[in-house]
């Protein structure tokens, strides 16, 4: 009896919690009808919105990748000083608001800073441009790799390479054949968890795009931007597809 | 081939792991090292390997000086106490490793593999991965991958550290026909004196990162060279007593030494099995309080305590102890009818000055 209770709690929390929200979006995308439906999505700002989004994951992704592994590996291996100091300010963008995250990029790249005026003289377009979004995408993200591969690096220890160094492998042999197979699970949950929070970051990216439609217009912002201007399909449809695009991340995952 | 190793020395921080260790492992040898842990034998098998570099000293491999040599250039076989077995590769992949790496031709490769399966009764097993296999077939897949690539020399760390009492004695078995078979010369690293015992041609005893003593398993258990060897190495009663006029008395116990001279202190020790006991109170010169019997499978121990407080343990098999009727609390009689003079640490006298064995009163009253 109070096993079925339990069940049924958390059944009911996630129908209120997840199945519910998803289900009136997907229902209420179609309010105006398919054609509605599809015109929403395939407009040129809703397009816009999704290449950019996918541009700015896959960056994302890939600057995770390789960093997080990086910097696992010498928080797991390597003994120095500020290890324990570093090992805590990996949290930090969870603790961050992200629109006070963007707001730091602001003031790091503003015109009247020194590296605002470097890149200026330069010619890049730091705020308000590609570079911005994607270093905000990355603070919000930086953590999931490195906390998904440091607790299975130390589960594995340095037995395995070892082992394959006394059966002669060398060192990027070692790496290649052995550290990386055994880290894939690490990378596969670290790459969903990026992919889907690079996808939905919305705080950080909204304050240094300066959400400039057909721009910088992210899918997620598009969303915002057509729900203050009271166009709900709109905002349904593409947060569908944006929804969808996350599920599929997962799965592929 | 031949390993041999000359004044080692390892260095980690300010602790002193291994302190100028000498030692050869002859051709086809099957050689173990046994020590507490911590006492550096490990340390020094992986130096061997090349998984750590000597803070001095030298080692050799047939012959040849491979400190500069990489672990990768040594050509060992080495075999890790967890296994350490990749797990995200078949019990086939894990043993083909190490031919791939030195770029073996495929059908030579699954030949080899073969052959190892065969050898190691893994056969039918080699599409398992390594969660799917027991604690036994792991090791054995382990010392299949490091004999895969026919390596001058095998390190075995410990190598059944890992597994329970039945599959570990299966296992030493194992090895031993394995050994006889393949005659490859070995080093194994252990912390279990009876393993050691078992398993080994000739043990090397190692305390603190020295080398305490080297000999067959009858040599270090009949002649330990130090106090350390004496006690690590089965159990031994050991006292303390100074000589005066060629005797150590400890207690009522006299220990007679005639070619030591007076007032040096001495540790004086001896196996259980020298120390006679008799319910019958006139037996044997010595009298004390029998304190504990314990059980022991195959045979029983006896703890006594003397008139000034020294406890002896006492050591007999099933059908001496039927002979009597032994109860805790009960006096008894004893006599210790083979000692032996231990060397300690600082103080040296010739060897030929200590009575090996002696008779120590009268065996019948």
């Amino acid at each position: 009896m109070i096993r079925r209770l339990f069940i049924g709690s958390v059944w009911l929390y996630f129908a209120l919690l997840l199945v519910g929200p998803i289900l009136y979006l997907a229902v209420h995308s179609f309010d105006e009808g398919i054609a509605a439906f599809w015109n929403e999505v395939t407009r040129p700002d809703a397009l816009h919105g999704f290449l950019l989004t996918i541009e700015i994951t896959a960056i994302v992704l890939v600057l995770n990748l390789i960093f997080g592994t990086i910097t696992a590996l010498v928080l797991v291996r390597q003994h120095f000083i500020g290890r324990t100091i570093l090992s805590g300010v990996i949290d930090l963008p969870f603790s961050v608001s992200p629109v006070i995250a963007g707001f730091m990029l602001i003031l790091l790249f503003g015109p009247e800073t020194i590296l605002g005026t470097f890149f200026g003289t330069l010619g890049v377009k730091v705020l308000f441009a590609m570079p911005a979004m994607v270093l905000a995408t990355l603070f919000a993200t930086f953590p999931f790799v490195v906390r998904e591969l440091t607790p299975l690096l130390q589960t594995i220890g340095t037995d395995a390479e070892e082992a394959a160094r006394t059966l002669g492998a060398n060192e990027w042999q070692v790496f290649l054949k052995v550290t990386l197979p055994m880290l894939r699970w690490g990378f596969v949950y670290g790459a969903t968890l990026t992919v889907a929070r690079a996808i939905g970051e919305f705080g950080a990216v909204l304050v240094v795009s300066g959400n400039i439609l057909l721009v910088t217009q992210t899918a997620t912002l598009h969303i915002y931007q057509s729900y203050v201007d009271f166009n709900y399909v709109g905002a349904n449809a593409v947060a569908l597809q944006d929804a969808q695009q996350d599920r599929l991340a997962i799965r592929e995952a | 081939m031949k390993i041999e190793v000359r004044g080692l020395r390892k260095q980690f921080g300010s602790v002193q792991a291994v302190s100028d260790v000498s030692f050869e492992v002859k051709e086809g040898e099957l050689l173990g090292l046994l020590g507490p842990s911590g006492s550096g034998k490990t340390t020094v098998l992986r130096l061997i390997a090349g998984l750590e570099t000597p803070s001095g000293g030298d080692i050799y491999i047939d012959g040849k000086r491979v400190n500069d040599l990489s672990v990768q250039d040594r050509n060992i076989g080495f075999v890790f106490q967890h296994y350490a077995l990749f797990k995200h590769l078949t019990v086939f992949e894990n043993i083909a490793f190490g031919l791939k790496i030195k770029k073996w031709q495929p059908a030579d490769i699954t030949q080899r593999v073969a052959e190892l399966l065969q050898l190691m009764s893994l056969d039918s097993l080699e599409h398992r991965y390594p969660h799917q296999l027991s604690g036994g077939q792991r090791q054995r897949v382990a010392i299949a991958r490091s004999l895969a690539p026919r390596p001058s020399v095998l390190l075995l760390d410990e190598p059944f550290g890992a597994v329970d009492a039945k599959v570990r004695q299966e296992l030493r078995e194992w090895l031993i026909r394995l050994h006889d078979r393949l005659n490859v010369t070995s080093l194994f690293v252990t912390h279990d004196q009876e393993e050691a015992m078992e398993v080994s041609g000739r043990i090397i005893v190692f305390s603190k990162g020295k080398l305490e003593q080297i000999g067959s398993p009858a040599e270090v258990y009949e002649e330990p060279a130090t106090e350390f060897v004496a006690r690590f190495i089965g159990a031994m009663n050991i006292l303390e007593g100074t000589v005066l006029n060629g005797v150590v008395k400890i207690g009522s116990l006299e220990f007679p030494a005639p070619t030591i001279p007076d007032q040096v202190q001495l540790q004086v020790g001896f196996r259980p099995y020298y120390v006679k006991i008799s319910e019958e109170p006139t037996r044997y010169r010595q009298t004390a309080t029998l304190r504990h019997i314990y059980f022991l499978g195959v045979a029983y121990r006896l703890e006594i305590e003397t008139a000034e407080g020294l406890i002896l343990r006492s050591r007999m098999n099933k059908e001496e102890f039927r002979q009597y009727r032994f109860e805790v609390g009960q006096p008894v009689s004893f006599a210790v009818t083979q000692f032996r003079f231990l060397p300690q640490e600082g103080i040296s006298f010739p060897s030929s000055a200590l009575p090996q064995l002696l008779d120590a009163g009268p065996l019948t009253p």
